[in-house]
């Protein structure tokens, strides 16, 4: 037991979590409103590679920060166009992004560093150990901040509203529309700060290097039975998992189940074995006024 | 409305779309520096422009059709099967596992064993879906992904644990009599592509998918039940029985793709193989309106693309193709909602 709790058993662990966190919070404000988010792994992606372009030319990490911000948004702004604007299909949407994400930073990454599988080494965060990680302690802000988002503010509650019953409230004169942005916008915006973590944590761009954590992040927000802290808290049991496998790999638990695990998670809770999970009524559904 | 102005408003989206992506396609080019038509020229005179190039295509598009059709089977019963890259994982497991298991088969009975392995076990995988949605509500979408993930888990664990060949990452080959043969070697013609008998296959599963749901009662019920299921339920049809059966035969033909890998091209199972052949299938059913015939032009299209991409890489970085893929996409299910909007026609 003594193996386990050791600072670099918990830095490991919340190294896993971090980008399963953030886009996983992120899902939560997308969701919440009433837009499902699949793209959650190409905005990781696209703010992973975006992270490391800024470090490469300015030389300056918070530079990368940035710009792994804006690059999620984007993202995010073209599926809440697809999706909101246009009302066409959140799911495909969300494929298409990934698909496009993931041509897109291949395609740059060979114009940019001559190889379209990998950047060169850029500097990234040294370790700064617990519990002073910088990273670590805006994670918790976040998640702070999005609990008494989501359960306390107007903003909160109009978010809600438009993602359990838009027509009431239109009716009410909140902007369906301009609410579910803002759900996508926070979520692109969270993604992308996922991706510039798995980025510095990596000091390098490699392609596809998000790797389905954005489908894990979906999946910890459904465990989580779309409320923050029990996203938080599904994203923590993984990263302790797979911590788990990294520290035991003689221990004979084969890595492809710890792998399987959040899935398979899932797919019990979505069958209602673990408590009832119920998605907001309108996730899902694009919002059109009846004259 | 009559049905050709429907027709022609229904082409007239995807054909927009595929403009301007390729549109898109050569800014992109033209910043990088390279003359977007002489990319555009070199990508079809190598792909439909001679034999080998154009085996190539039609190798990538036959696994295209398979995808294709999973997705637009299960769109037909308005259910979404976005896990077909697992289950097409699954299916040419199974295949293998056959072609590696009874070695002594003749190929009169290996060959029909093989593509009742890979469709049952494409099925088995997508039905799990099926059975959830029917059994508990829980949403098609989230567990075909979720499956998909478990499909890569469980087979990479199963590979590499029992069937490794050392230093690499796939099974050992397949029995000779269980591999379904090229073309050029049938034929002479496509010289050295891997384009195989999977493609008659696959044109033969268009057939059977058209058949089922137009000509069969299992197919007026999926119909029914993809319109409304309310109305499916009132005329008391079984909608649970409607949701596990669509799963599965849209899973089996996706793990049908698998052939084309493990039978046809490579003759053993290798991770990571479906390539995003499952996402794909996605845009192809898409731009086919789900119309089984329609899917093997569009199949084809991407292939054209898909190979393209890679005789130009010396020149263009070839994820350009993967870009325009994405772009597609997206435009198609926009503008198709822009045009039901704007002209107030709802297409076929």
């Amino acid at each position: 037991m003594q193996e386990i709790l050791t600072a670099a058993f918990v830095l490991q662990t919340f190294r896993i979590s971090i980008p399963y966190l953030l886009p996983s919070l992120g899902a939560v404000y997308s969701e919440k409103g009433g837009v499902v988010n699949i793209a959650l792994e190409g905005m990781l992606l696209s703010g992973a590679f975006a992270a490391i372009i800024g470090i490469y030319y300015t030389g300056s990490v918070l530079t990368g920060i940035v710009c792994s911000l804006l690059a999620g948004i984007i993202v995010s702004i073209l599926h809440g166009l697809i999706t909101i604007t246009f009302k066409a299909n959140q799911i495909v949407s969300g494929i298409a992004l990934n698909i496009f994400a993931f041509g897109i930073t291949k395609f740059f990454c060979k114009l940019i560093f001559g190889s379209s599988s990998n950047s060169p080494r850029v500097i990234g965060l040294e370790s700064w150990g617990l519990p002073f990680n910088p990273f670590l302690l805006i994670c918790v802000l976040i998640l702070i901040i999005t609990v008494f988002a989501i359960n306390r503010t107007k903003f909160g509650l109009r978010l809600k509203a438009v993602g359990q019953n838009p027509e009431a409230a239109d009716s009410l004169g909140i902007s369906v529309s301009k609410m579910r942005y803002m759900g996508v916008i926070i979520s692109g915006a969270l993604a992308g700060l996922g991706g510039a973590w798995l980025a510095l944590d990596q000091h390098s761009f490699t392609d596809g290097m998000s790797a389905g954590r954005g489908y894990i992040a979906l999946a910890a927000m459904i465990i989580g039975k779309w409320k923050p802290t029990g996203a938080a808290l599904a994203c923590l049991l993984f990263g302790l998992a797979e911590s788990f496998t990294l520290q035991f790999q003689s221990s004979g638990v084969p890595t492809q189940f710890i792998q399987m695990l959040p899935y398979l998670l899932t797919i019990i809770v979505l069958a209602g074995f673990i408590g009832k999970a119920t998605p907001p009524a309108a996730d899902g559904i694009p919002y059109e006024k009846k004259d | 409305m009559n049905k050709i102005t429907k027709y022609i408003y229904s082409a007239a989206g995807p054909i927009l779309s595929i403009i301007i992506s390729l549109i898109f396609g050569a800014v992109l080019i033209a910043l990088i520096g390279k003359n977007p038509i002489d990319i555009y020229t070199k990508m079809f005179s190598d792909t439909i422009g001679n034999s080998y190039g154009f085996g190539q295509v039609m190798f990538k598009s036959t696994t295209l059709i398979f995808t294709g059709l999973a997705a637009a089977f299960a769109f037909k019963a308005g259910l979404f099967n976005i896990g077909a890259e697992g289950q097409l994982t699954i299916g040419a497991f199974a295949s293998a596992w056959v072609g590696i298991t009874f070695v002594n088969f003749p190929w009169q009975i290996i060959i029909p064993l093989s593509l009742l392995a890979a469709f049952i076990g494409g099925a088995f995988w997508a039905g799990i879906a099926g059975y959830l949605k029917a059994r508990f509500g829980s949403h098609e979408v989230i567990n075909t992904i979720m499956l998909n993930f478990i499909a890569m888990a469980l087979v990479s664990y199963i590979v590499n644990n029992i069937y490794l060949v050392p230093a690499t990452i796939h099974t050992p080959e397949i029995s000779p009599e269980s591999v379904l043969l090229r073309f050029d070697i049938l034929t002479g013609m496509f010289k050295g592509s891997p384009f195989n008998l999977s493609f008659p296959i696959a044109i033969g599963a268009c057939i059977l998918m058209y058949l089922i749901i137009n000509k069969s009662v299992l197919g007026y019920r999926i119909r029914t039940y993809g319109f409304n299921p309310f109305a499916a339920e009132y005329a008391k049809m079984k909608s649970g029985r409607i949701i596990l059966w669509s799963m599965a035969v849209s899973g089996g033909l996706a793990g049908l793709g698998g052939l084309n890998f493990v039978n046809g091209y490579k003759h053993y199972f290798e991770l990571g193989l479906s390539e995003n052949a499952g996402y794909i299938g996605i845009a192809v059913a898409l731009i086919a309106r789900n119309n089984p015939f329609a899917i093997i032009p569009v199949s084809i299209f991407f292939g054209i693309l898909e190979y393209g991409g890679l005789t130009v890489n010396t020149l263009v970085p070839k994820e350009i193709v993967t870009i325009m893929q994405g772009i597609i996409i997206l435009l198609i299910i926009a503008v198709t909602k822009i045009f039901e909007k704007k002209f107030k026609v709802k297409t076929v």
